[in-house]
């Protein structure tokens, strides 16, 4: 399984963004499994900010906090119930200050 | 919330939700506006050029209080390989006159200011608020919606939908499908701020001038994609994207392709010592004509992005987005003016209307388009700018080496690696596909 290019550091750029994080509410659900499908594991790589990492028992979590809101999950992981997309409430989730 | 039941409820603030309130409230419906952001603007992603003609369709005197960053003098096309790149360059003075044509923008001013327009237009534009659901009657009438804060449904004799590409709402109520991988592409984007001076050296600029860069080829790794670099007055938009399915194949992330686009020496001078102060990323639809989905129903209508109304091959987005709202909101108000219900029969004219306009007719000229460069993008966005490389250096390089050994060269390194076969006919369907 391909992983990021450890070089560059997805956090250093998000950390440019604005946010307002809605603690306690995440607006993505990674469906429970105990092996990822080739749809979950896509989402590794291909969320642009790097919200669905691996843990210890080699599950896909998510942590939306620097979510950029593309919708490009959705459009992979949605259509096979791998996971549910949701807007974040109004007014919060990431706030561009250029877009 | 609502109690007062609205003529049109427009959900989105995009250009395409802009587009479609302005007008509508401009031909004296009663609109309510809805946008999850804090601001029309505050979750809008785009490169990004304005096209003048399209706006003034809608605000004719725009220029007068615009957001406007740079008008574009200069367009170039660059083929690139790994440490080159085959340009096009087309500027002309032609471009600095009175009202120009294409403009590079910043979004989330530029939508501020065109929310204020459609304030000022008497639509009431809420902000703040995710539309959640769709309200539909017993026969599948879209008669409102619910947002998340309470209060119930608002209703509406109409919805507009400008909810963007992967817009939930309609792909929930069964509207649409939602876009397959292969026919979006995710772009990431970062700004880069340069002391003005600098920009207009680097790129050759006096006063308000501005240069676009469209960028294919090994950036994208045999991907189906396109970088970019537009100027603003004090910073560098610069991106890259490509097909969604295609990052899913080859489990390549869209910041390492960013990265490795910003240090290839074509680019890294013209941003270096750049300060970063944002990264964003979006979708941008590229089915074109095929994927156009259902476009109007009892009591909706979708427009923008929404609808995947997108020339990928033009890079004309919001445009298409801004044009599809004003002509959703002209027939909805030519409904409304007969005293007509808003049924599917009746706002089947906003895709009549469509198809008059420039935005179908330019979809349908590239209707084939988007496949061949889909399916074919090995090809196009690897082998050919690689052998175009190649047959420059060998063009311009002197070492001796008669030319007519030269020539039989570069004719070998294309007929090697694609064969005459598949020459003629990338070229063949290269042209039918155009036409």
């Amino acid at each position: 399984m391909a992983t990021a290019d450890p070089a560059v550091r997805v956090e250093d750029k998000l950390f440019q963004n604005r946010y307002l994080v809605d603690a306690g509410r995440c607006h993505i659900k990674v469906r429970p499994h105990t092996t990822p499908t080739p749809a979950l594991k896509a989402l590794l790589t291909a969320c642009p900010a790097r919200c669905y990492e691996l843990n210890a028992n080699g599950q896909v979590e998510i942590a939306a906090d620097g979510c950029v809101e593309c919708g490009t999950c959705r459009i992979i992981g949605e259509p096979s119930g791998d996971i549910e997309w949701n807007y974040p409430r109004g007014g919060y989730g990431v706030l561009f200050k250029f877009g | 919330m609502i109690d007062e039941k609205f003529d049109a409820i427009v959900v989105g603030a995009g250009m395409a939700g802009n587009g479609a309130a302005y007008t509508l409230a401009k031909r004296g419906l009663k609109v309510l506006q809805l946008e999850r952001g804090e601001y029309s603007g505050s979750k809008n992603v785009q490169g990004a050029i304005l096209y003048s003609d399209m706006l003034e369709k809608i605000i004719p005197d725009f220029r007068e209080d615009a957001p406007l960053e740079r008008h574009l003098v200069e367009q170039r096309f660059w083929m690139m390989d790994d440490r080159s790149h085959v340009g096009l360059h087309y500027r002309s003075e032609d471009f600095n006159e009175e009202a120009p044509n294409r403009y590079t923008i910043i979004r989330a001013q530029f939508d501020k200011w065109f929310s204020g327009k459609v304030r000022e237009a008497g639509a009431l534009v809420v902000c703040e608020t995710t539309v959640t659901e769709l309200v539909q009657d017993a026969y599948g009438k879209v008669i409102g919606v619910k947002t998340d804060r309470g209060g119930g449904q608002i209703h509406a004799d109409v919805v507009v939908l400008a909810e963007g590409v992967s817009g939930l709402l309609g792909t929930r109520a069964g509207l649409r499908k939602i876009p397959k991988p292969t026919d979006v592409a995710l772009a990431v984007k970062e700004m880069h701020f340069l002391p003005q001076e600098t920009i207009e050296d680097r790129f050759l600029l006096k006063g308000d001038e501005g240069v676009v860069i469209e960028a294919a080829g090994t950036i994208s790794e045999g991907m189906t994609g396109m970088g970019f670099i537009y100027t603003n007055k004090e910073c560098i938009s610069l991106g890259i994207g490509c097909l969604v399915s295609d990052f899913q194949k080859t489990g390549r992330s869209p910041y390492q392709l960013l990265e490795t686009f910003k240090q290839h020496p074509s680019v890294a001078p013209l941003i270096a010592g750049s300060e970063v102060k944002e990264y964003a990323a979006h979708l941008i639809p590229e089915g074109g004509y095929k994927a156009i989905p259902q476009l109007f129903g009892d009591g909706w209508v979708v427009v923008g992005d929404a609808a995947q109304l997108n020339n990928a091959i033009h890079r004309e987005g919001s445009n298409l987005a801004m044009t599809s709202g004003r002509i959703a909101a002209e027939a909805i108000f030519q409904v409304k003016s007969r005293k007509e219900p808003m049924t599917a029969q009746n706002l089947s004219l906003y895709k009549t209307l469509l198809e008059q306009s420039f935005i179908i007719k330019d979809l349908k000229k590239y209707k084939d388009m988007p496949q061949l460069l889909h399916i074919q993008s090995q090809n196009f966005f690897l082998t050919y700018p690689q052998l175009v490389s190649k047959a420059m250096q060998n063009f311009v390089r002197v070492d001796g080496t008669p030319k007519i050994e030269k020539e039989k060269m570069t004719l070998k390194s294309f007929t090697s690696a694609r064969s005459w076969a598949g020459l003629f006919g990338d070229a063949f369907r290269l042209a039918r596909a155009w036409r």
